[in-house]
């Protein structure tokens, strides 16, 4: 807790230490709101330095000397406000992007050369394409792909998580992240990004506010916020010759002056949104670090808010990823031991959880040997997305494993059918929610394996939410369609693809898209790549393929496939932040203009008095009251901005009302409350 | 009493409000199946007329253009027109149907005439009867009454397709939507209105004024003109130009409160009519009542007040003597107080700009709801089509804010809203307000500005402000008591209401480009429904809003300063 507190107080120094940097025009000009209360602020500082010369100077414009000083104080203090604003959301979402990058600093690198010759040379010197030996004990230079080797990994650097995983070649676990460490064996990888390029640089670069790259919907909001901005200017500028004309016909009175002029303005743009929206992107952001994803692009994060289906995949997501093997089904002419036997034959080099458990469940019910795929002399068929099938070939034995409609075509290739007892208990186990596995031998179909997939318990309930946000939510899995169906009424899905190959995948996507739809996917393997970058929200498992990492624009290093609900849940937070805030901005100036009008022409039309609603004491007291007010409405909304507006799983009509009355009602009663309650204060301290 | 205006005006305003709401909704679905190019039942009737119409201006309805083909096609019609009506102003003495053998205009009353007319605005800084012929009336505004209307109507059917497409380029052909709304729309509704004043004794003639001895014996010139088939379009296409100089509180324009009742309703009854044709042309009904509920809870409030504030008066009257504080100075007897505040509410809401009373002479708060009013942008009913584009324009801004605060990308209709339509719906309320302000400023700050200004303080800044915020939103109705008739205003004035049509209308298109192009994303319950009570809430809040804060300081410095004074004597 005390550590806690501390980082707390240094974050606050250095973000109020930038605020003062920022003055830098050159800073400011990227925020047109922010800059003309720069502007104001100097011309109101050049009226103090010419009223402090020669009080009576027309540039005065006959206010008081504290008066000016007073305002020319607070309208820096605006503009300071905002830029401590910034830094802190900046401060807290580098922080912990430097941690994650800390791991990969001062590395060395031991690089390959075309002859395999090792050379050690610095890790930020690694380009794409070079390769690389990494040895246990070493660090991972840089993000790659392995390409020869297996070896356990310590990823705990980035994903937190202290268990280490394995990379090898070839399969689905080919990545490696720079920082993290190998433990055991050794890899030879491929570097996939050059230095400053890596998932970790492009992270970095969107929180920190010089180099991000405004989203979409930022843009939009910051061209509506200059407009508004241009015609209070106009409304501002062109007040002065209203106002002369006023005198000159009404005979008496003051023309309004500057300082007032820039007060009023600086009170009516929209400061407050303005000066906090680049600290609510960038915390959007850290939240999504804090998350433990990674996103290439800010516009990938919005995107998620606007995200109306979400395609999931069964296993891992919906269903606990290790189906597990329980029975074994033989077809008539076929022993239930004969039928174990060949099914732990073909899932002798299948890696996968479930190949595993049936290897597991034939040698436990059968008492089969312990052997591995190295002490038999067979060749493996592996799993292809195309065929959908595995197998081994063995003394001219051909086996395959797969599903239903693979096998089927498969056996009918070799002239072959599907007994009739198979197919009624492969409808059966599909109607239970399991996966059939089919076995055959050559032509012939020798039973099925059942395995089981055990729904998430919790799962039910957050599709229930996603369906209240208007999010439809898609099953992927590769099972039968009966299968699929069992399982997607167990968890509840809207919709679900079955048999889905990657064509089909994207096919589906790219359907999707052409009606509209904004479509998120989570995918791991080599073969979800060209769906992932179809889709508009693409979250790749850290545990996944390098190809896969490329494809998505995010990368969850914790490679949990129900994320992408949270990653939906921070993207819509961070529209509903800047939505809120400009409602709010904009209801305020409503009791500005009351403060200030009646105050502004008190000389020329002292009758306007009636309009001084707030009753404030005096024509000063409820300028700089106002002022004072629209500066430190900043400060007290930066909470607000950093953590976001509260998020609940809602319908959109239930949202907007709860938001209009909160920011807009709220927006305009607030202020009154609180110019008053400033003008109390300086009355009560006898500063006006 | 009630809520502060007498019963008798809640009936009258009512039974206007329910006649107004009755024929609206038949219109809107007709107008749907004109601009779709759909059969209906004048088809019959006026296919024929399309036909050739088509072949003489070698249109070929068919063929679509993209928003900048349809742009240049609204363009280059305006300049032809511009440049006809100003040459034939500058050459009426020598033209046809001149009796009273009327002078030609000076160049800058006719840029400002022609202008005006072409438009849609109806500015008048002449006095119709001694400055026009029958034949500048009748070729020269007229025409322009109906096809500047036209043009207005075609914008905005250009704007519901970019809506309700998608994935295309193509916003419509515009040659054929500006004959289509004259054939069918304009030109029939016109003929109705023309025959039912008629009736009433509004005057047609082409004869030379009669001159009348009255009872001092003095010569009385008493002038007449083709009126009755002016003023039907003047009202219904939201032109307001009238015949005479004091428009439709004249007895030969406005004799009854019967021709009043049914010059009324044609002000608003396009632009409300509009409402529902975009209902039916989204495919979506409820979108179409949900911007006519918008519209008429601003328009109905606001009228109320305008009556409240004209039958409270001016409390001071009554110690001075009068029998009553209720503001009747520059009314007609004939109309009253309701049925004048009814039209200064509806003839500023819609951008027609006609009169029946002599918004001057209002009380300074009932002066300033038609002002008010105005500064909205023209879109509570607004303009013929006009009205209901620059509506979209203020639903666009507020679908933005509001879509933010669900958490998602802004969408309307199903349609994203982008950096690009913020853009132009920004600078479509920008600019206008813009001119406005710099306008008035202009005016007050130049001697030959100032000039013109006769009366004192808060009112002679007022009178200012109403005429360029009039120019500008394409209104055409002015304050009285500003003298506008000199090169100054006839150029400035030229000028606003010249940039307040074109950057409206020209963003308009671009957006109708840029949102034809779009997919239309699918309605979920994450969508932000554009039909309910509170989203009408939210884009009336933001209307107001707008309109109230971008003119705040001129207004205090106008009518708010001046009521208060009245108030205090």
């Amino acid at each position: 807790m005390s550590t806690s507190t501390q980082t707390h107080k240094t974050d606050i120094m250095s973000a109020a230490l930038q605020a003062f940097r920022r003055l830098d025009p050159r800073y400011q000009i990227r925020n047109p709101v922010m800059f003309l209360v720069w502007v104001g602020s100097l011309v109101t500082t050049l009226v103090l330095a010419i009223v402090l010369a020669q009080p009576d100077n027309v540039i005065g414009g006959g206010q008081p000397v504290w008066f000016v000083g007073l305002i020319c104080f607070w309208l820096w203090f605006t503009v300071l406000f905002a830029n401590f604003a910034e830094a802190l959301a900046e401060g807290r979402g580098k922080a912990q992007a430097d941690s994650l990058k800390k791991a990969r600093r001062d590395v060395s690198a031991k690089k390959l050369d075309k002859s395999k010759k090792q050379t050690v040379v610095a890790a930020n010197t690694l380009r794409k394409g070079d390769a690389v030996i990494i040895e246990a004990g070493d660090v991972v230079p840089a993000d790659g792909q392995v390409i020869e080797g297996i070896a356990s990994v310590d990823e705990s650097a980035i994903t937190g998580e202290s268990a280490p995983v394995i990379r090898e070649s070839g399969g689905d676990r080919d990545a490696v992240t720079g920082g993290t460490r190998v433990l055991s064996d050794w890899l030879i990888v491929r570097v996939t990004a050059d230095p400053g390029e890596s998932f970790l640089d492009k992270m970095i670069g969107l929180v920190e506010s010089a180099k991000r790259q405004k989203t979409p919907n930022e843009i939009a909001l910051s061209i509506l916020l200059a407009a508004l901005t241009l015609i209070f200017l106009m409304a501002c500028a062109t007040l002065l010759p209203f106002s002369l004309f006023s005198v000159e016909r009404a005979g008496s009175g003051v023309v309004v002056s500057i300082t007032v002029l820039i007060a009023l303005l600086v009170c009516l743009i929209p400061t407050t949104i303005g000066g906090l929206l680049s600290a609510i992107g960038i915390s959007g952001m850290q939240r999504l670090i804090k998350a433990n994803v990674i996103a290439t692009s800010g516009r990938a994060v919005e995107a998620a808010g606007d995200v109306n289906v979400l395609l999931l995949d069964k296993t891992g997501t919906i269903t606990f990823g290790n189906r597990q093997a329980v029975e074994f089904i033989p077809s008539n002419q076929v022993s239930v031991q004969q039928l174990a036997e060949a099914a732990e034959l073909s899932s002798l080099a299948d890696e996968t959880p479930e190949g595993r458990s049936i290897v597991a469940l034939a040698r436990g019910q059968f008492g089969l040997p312990e052997r591995t795929a190295a002490d038999v002399t067979a060749e493996f068929i592996p799993f292809s997305a195309e065929q959908r099938v595995s197998g081994i070939v063995i003394n001219e034995r051909h086996i395959f494993k797969g599903a239903g409609d693979a096998i089927t075509k498969l056996v009918a290739r070799k002239g072959g059918a599907m007994p009739v007892e198979v197919t009624a208990a492969v409808e059966e186990i599909a109607k239970k929610g399991g996966t059939p596995l089919i076995v055959a031998e050559g032509p012939k179909v020798l039973g099925v394996i059942y395995l089981k997939d055990i729904v998430k318990p919790d799962i039910k309930a957050r599709l229930a939410e996603l369906r209240k946000m208007g999010i439809k939510s898609i099953m992927i899995t590769g099972d039968n369609p009966l299968t699929a169906a069992a399982i997607a009424s167990e968890a509840g899905v809207d919709d679900f693809m079955a048999e889905a190959t990657p064509e089909a995948k994207l096919k589906y996507i790219r359907k999707m898209q052409e009606g509209g739809e904004m479509v998120a996917m989570v995918g791991d393997g080599t073969n979800d790549a060209p769906a992932l970058a179809q889709s508009d929200v693409a979250v790749a498992m850290n545990s996944g393929t390098q190809a896969a990492k490329e494809a998505g624009n995010m990368v969850d290093l914790d490679s949990d496939p129900t994320k992408l609900i949270e990653i939906v849940e921070i993207g819509k937070q961070l529209l509903m932040t800047r939505g809120a805030l400009t409602t709010f901005s904009i209801a305020n100036d409503l009791a500005k203009y009351f403060a200030i009008i009646p105050a502004a022409f008190a000389t020329t039309y002292p009758a306007l008095g009636l309009l001084n609603v707030m009753g404030l004491s005096s024509p000063q007291s409820a300028i700089l009251s106002a002022v004072i007010f629209n500066a430190v409405i900043i400060v007290a909304l930066i909470p607000l901005a950093l953590k976001g507006v509260r998020y609940r799983a809602e319908s959109a009509s239930n949202m907007l009302t709860r938001h209009a009355f909160i920011y807009g009602v709220g927006g305009i009663i607030t202020p009154f409350i609180g110019i008053k309650l400033i003008d109390l204060g300086l009355t009560v301290v006898g500063l006006v | 009493m009630m809520f502060g205006i007498t019963a008798n005006s809640w009936l009258q305003l009512g039974l206007y409000m329910c006649a107004l709401t009755a024929l609206a909704v038949p219109l809107g679905a007709f107008m749907a199946r004109v601009l779709s190019g759909e059969r209906h039942f004048l088809s019959s009737v006026l296919d024929p007329v399309e036909r050739l119409m088509f072949a003489l201006c070698g249109v070929k309805p068919e063929a679509e253009t993209n928003w900048k083909g349809y742009a240049l096609g609204v363009i280059s019609f305006w300049l032809a027109g511009f440049l006809l009506l100003f040459v034939l102003l500058m050459t009426q003495q020598w033209g046809p149907l001149n009796p009273q053998g009327i002078a030609n205009l000076t160049p800058d009353l006719a840029f400002n005439t022609a202008v005006s007319f072409v438009t849609n605005t109806n500015w008048q800084s002449y006095a119709g009867e001694t400055t026009m012929s029958y034949f500048s009336q009748m070729v020269g505004l007229t025409v322009q009454n109906f096809v500047s209307a036209a043009v207005g109507i075609a914008v905005m059917a250009a704007l519901i397709r970019g809506l309700s497409r998608h994935s295309t380029d193509k916003v419509g052909n515009f040659w054929a939507d500006m004959i289509r709304a004259n054939l069918y729309i304009l030109l029939p509704l016109s003929l109705i209105v023309t025959v039912a004043l008629a009736s009433q004794g509004v005057i047609q003639t082409f004869d030379a004024n009669v001159t009348a001895k009255t009872l001092e014996g003095a010569d009385q010139v008493i002038a007449l003109g083709p009126v009755a088939s002016q003023e039907a379009i003047k009202m219904l296409g939201t032109n307001g130009g009238g015949v005479f100089n004091t428009n439709s509180a004249h007895p030969f324009e406005n004799p009854t409160p019967i021709s009043n009742f049914i010059e009324m309703l044609s002000i608003l009854i396009i632009p409300a009519a509009l409402c529902f044709t975009f209902g039916k042309m989204v495919g979506d009904r409820k979108q179409g009542v949900a911007i006519f509920a918008a519209m008429t809870l601003v328009f109905v409030p606001f009228t109320v007040a305008a009556i409240g504030f004209e039958q409270w008066g001016n409390p001071h009257l009554v110690a001075a003597g009068a029998d009553t504080a209720a503001n009747m100075e520059g009314k007609e007897t004939r109309f009253g107080i309701t049925n004048s505040a009814i039209w200064a509410a509806a003839t500023t809401a819609a951008s027609n700009g006609s009169v029946n009373a002599m918004h001057d002479s209002f009380t300074p708060l009932g002066g300033m709801i038609p002002m008010l009013l105005m500064k909205f942008g023209e879109v509570i009913y607004g303009g013929a089509g006009s009205g209901l584009y620059g509506m979209l324009v203020f639903v666009i801004l507020t679908v933005f804010i509001a879509g933010l605060m669900v958490g998602r990308t802004p969408e309307y209709l199903g349609k994203k809203i982008g950096a690009y339509e913020i853009k132009m719906a920004s600078i479509a309320v920008l600019l206008p307000c813009a001119f406005v302000l710099i306008a008035t400023a202009l005016a007050v700050m130049t001697p030959l500005g100032q000039a013109g200004i006769y009366n004192p303080g808060a009112q002679g800044f007022s009178e200012v402000l109403y005429a360029v915020t009039s120019a500008t939103n394409n209104n055409g109705s002015a304050f009285a008591g500003l003298g506008a008739n000199t090169p100054f205003y006839n150029t400035l004035l030229g000028v606003c209401m010249l940039f307040g049509r074109f950057f409206v209308l020209l963003p308009v298109l671009a957006i109708a480009g840029s949102l034809a192009a779009k997919k239309t994303v699918p309605v979920s319950a994450g969508t932000l429904a554009t039909h309910t009570p509170l989203f009408i809430g939210i884009l009336i809040g933001v209307i107001v809003l707008v309109g109230v804060l971008t003119y705040a300081p001129a207004l205090a410095l106008g009518p708010v300063v001046e009521h208060i004074l009245m108030i205090k004597g």
